[in-house]
């Protein structure tokens, strides 16, 4: 028995009301947080880091933006890859401008930055709903990346208008910029998305969070209740772009080291968005999981004809695994319409009752 | 006697469809005012027109003498007056729990950086409306049921849920739509009780709408009769019983206003 409830009384409200009831949750997340902070900047290869962990640790903050509008207050945006942008280019922006100013607070920056444009584009969402936001959201996505591309002011007037991370440090130790190893840029990745889980689970058990579900569930027995939906939506706008603008602003400064605005384009949103949608719709783990999941998938498909011994023309095998990634989403929507978060529940359920089913 | 919700001379009409009109209506302080008529009468767009869901064509809507007649749905909310649907408006897919935390969603404070940081302000509060909230399934005798999902539920909980959820607002007027339409006799004595004990012993003054006239002549201070958007009569429920236009009303529909016993009309 894996997981033993009994016994576990809840001797205050407050301890009911907690982010992880049980015991053996909080040791588990403790255990897997230390072994993320410790295992990989020892073990894993440069490529790990670089290609994989990295990328996984910002899609997943970019997820728990989007799933925080979309999963918890229930507005469907396509917006994603554009806030994310503007975290981006805030961040270039503001550490070419203060170079003093350390990167940590540029990057809070930005996201403040994005907030405030999603609070903007998130106005039509008081009148539409559903597609039609979605599609208004796709218009703040084209605008903004066309922006980005067309006012060379922000890219600092760069002949290819491509932005560059400059080499900025933390603590005495170079985190960004071409200088910066990977471990360094791993590892300010994942206290950031530790961090901003920990604030997300917090609002979302809270006053807020129910606020948006309320919205989301029944906007009219929302409002009975005293829930006001202007705010209450623009409130969900304004800090799953703060998410989604850090996010952004890691994008180039931890990962891709320089990037031009098609690194934000349309394919980005979509992106974030499998992730919401097979993760989990109104789960913090599930965004996580959902991203591990659209980063893994592919990795392992691309490696998997190899080591069964097949050999495949390399055309052939890139469209076999567009095939079968597209084949498994479909596959675990109709499997599971509530994503991998629920799954795990399920799981964990099983284990609790573990070795006596009944 | 103070009018705590008045209305004077509403109207309000659906594209052709004259739904109310010019009715006025007065809730006492403390009472149980019940509004009954024949379906399509207009009981429930003047709920709605309280509320603040529709807004009357004409008259005027005032609460402790403030006039709330443009007011949006959620500032009336956080004047003090609570509701229940005709057809339950929970939220589904949340807990029992969560629904009744969101009915002290007015009362919260909480913002947005204390909620981000949860330890301390925004936790504290939490405790504060929950032990409010364990009063009110305490209450409703729904102690078993925290941690399911309400629509999960059988009807009748259901609408005591729902109920909870009103409650929680700690409103000066409860507004019910038919709170026990569809439910079986002892669902409806349940409720009958919990809407004398929250008028008699938290001073909630209540505004039914309910078509079981049983019900409603037992547990009534006064009874207001609407008919095709008109009201025809108010008074007690003796003189409201005994009105040549009520029987005349009733009887225009289907059958005569019973003076005891369940039935529906
Ligand atoms: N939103 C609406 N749109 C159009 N007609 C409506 C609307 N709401 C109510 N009505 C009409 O107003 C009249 C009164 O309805 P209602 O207030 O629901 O009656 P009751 O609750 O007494 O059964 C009915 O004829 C109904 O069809
Ligand atoms: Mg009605």
């Amino acid at each position: 028995m894996i997981y033993r409830e009994a016994g576990q009384f809840k001797t205050s409200y407050a301890s009911d009301q907690a982010i992880f009831p049980i015991a053996q949750d909080r040791a588990v997340v403790l255990l897997a947080l230390a072994a993320a902070f410790v295992g990989p900047p020892l073990l894993a290869s440069e490529y790990w880091l670089q290609a994989i962990l990295i990328p996984l640790l910002i899609y997943s903050l970019a997820a728990i933006g989007l799933n925080l509008l979309t999963g918890y207050a229930g507005q469907l945006s396509l917006g994603t890859g554009g806030f994310m942008a503007v975290g981006a280019y805030a961040a270039f922006k503001l550490t070419t401008a203060f170079p003093q100013v350390s990167i940590v607070l540029v990057f809070l920056l930005s996201g403040l930055v994005a907030a405030g444009v999603g609070l903007v584009f998130g106005i039509p969402s008081l009148r539409i709903k559903g597609f039609y936001l979605a599609v208004a959201t796709l218009a703040s996505q084209f605008f903004l990346v066309w922006l980005f591309n067309k006012v060379a002011w922000f890219s600092n007037y760069a002949s290819s208008g491509t932005i560059t991370a400059p080499d900025r440090a933390v603590l005495g130790v170079t985190v960004t910029g071409p200088s910066a190893t990977a471990s360094a840029r791993y590892l300010t990745a994942l206290a950031l998305v530790t961090v901003f889980a920990l604030v997300a689970k917090n609002l979302v058990r809270g006053r807020v969070g129910r606020s948006w579900m309320a919205i989301r569930d029944r906007d009219i027995a929302a409002e009975i209740i005293g829930v006001r939906p202007l705010r209450t939506k623009l409130l969900a706008f304004g800090i799953s772009s703060f998410y989604c603008g850090v996010a952004g602003a890691e994008l180039v400064f931890l990962y891709l080291g320089s990037a031009e605005t098609q690194a934000f384009d349309i394919g980005l949103s979509f992106l974030i968005l499998f992730m919401v949608i097979i993760g989990g719709r109104g789960s913090i783990l599930g965004s996580v999981l959902g991203a591990v999941f659209i980063v893994l998938v592919p990795i392992f498909l691309t490696n998997a004809p190899h080591a069964l011994g097949l050999r495949l023309p390399v055309a052939l095998q890139k469209q076999i695994e567009l095939m079968v990634f597209g084949g498994l989403i479909v596959f675990f929507l109709i499997v599971e319409p509530r994503g991998l978060a629920r799954l795990w529940q399920i799981t964990k359920e099983k284990l609790r009752l573990w070795p006596f089913p009944h | 006697m103070s009018g705590l919700l008045e209305i004077r001379d509403a109207s309000k009409s659906f594209g052709g469809v004259q739904a109310v009109t010019r009715v006025s209506l007065e809730a006492q302080k403390g009472e149980i005012l019940s509004v009954i008529g024949p379906n399509g009468a207009g009981k429930t767009t003047v709920l709605n027109m309280i509320s603040g869901f529709y807004h009357p064509d004409s008259g005027r809507i005032s609460l402790e003498g403030r006039d709330v007649t443009e007011l949006a749905p959620s500032r009336i909310a956080e004047l003090g007056v609570a509701r229940t649907f005709q057809n339950i408006a929970l939220f589904r897919g949340m807990t029992v729990l969560d629904n009744l935390m969101l009915g002290r969603h007015v009362h919260m404070k909480t913002g947005v950086l204390s909620a981000c940081a949860y330890w301390g302000l925004a936790q504290k509060e939490e405790v504060v409306h929950r032990r409010r909230v364990e009063d009110i399934i305490d209450f409703l005798r729904i102690q078993d049921l925290r941690r399911r999902p309400t629509g999960s539920l059988p009807y009748g909980l259901q609408k005591r849920v729902e109920l909870g959820r009103a409650l929680a607002l700690d409103p000066k007027v409860l507004l019910l739509d038919e709170p026990m339409g569809g439910c079986n006799h002892e669902e409806k004595e349940d409720m009958a009780r919990f809407i004398l004990d929250v008028n008699e012993e938290w001073g909630v003054t209540v505004i039914l709408i309910e078509h079981d006239m049983g019900v409603v002549m037992d547990i009534s201070d006064r009874v207001a009769v609407l008919d095709m958007g008109q009201k025809i009569a108010e008074g007690t429920p003796d003189e409201v019983r005994a009105n040549p236009r009520v029987i005349k009303a009733y009887l225009g529909e289907t059958k005569a206003v019973p003076s005891t016993g369940g039935s529906r009309v």
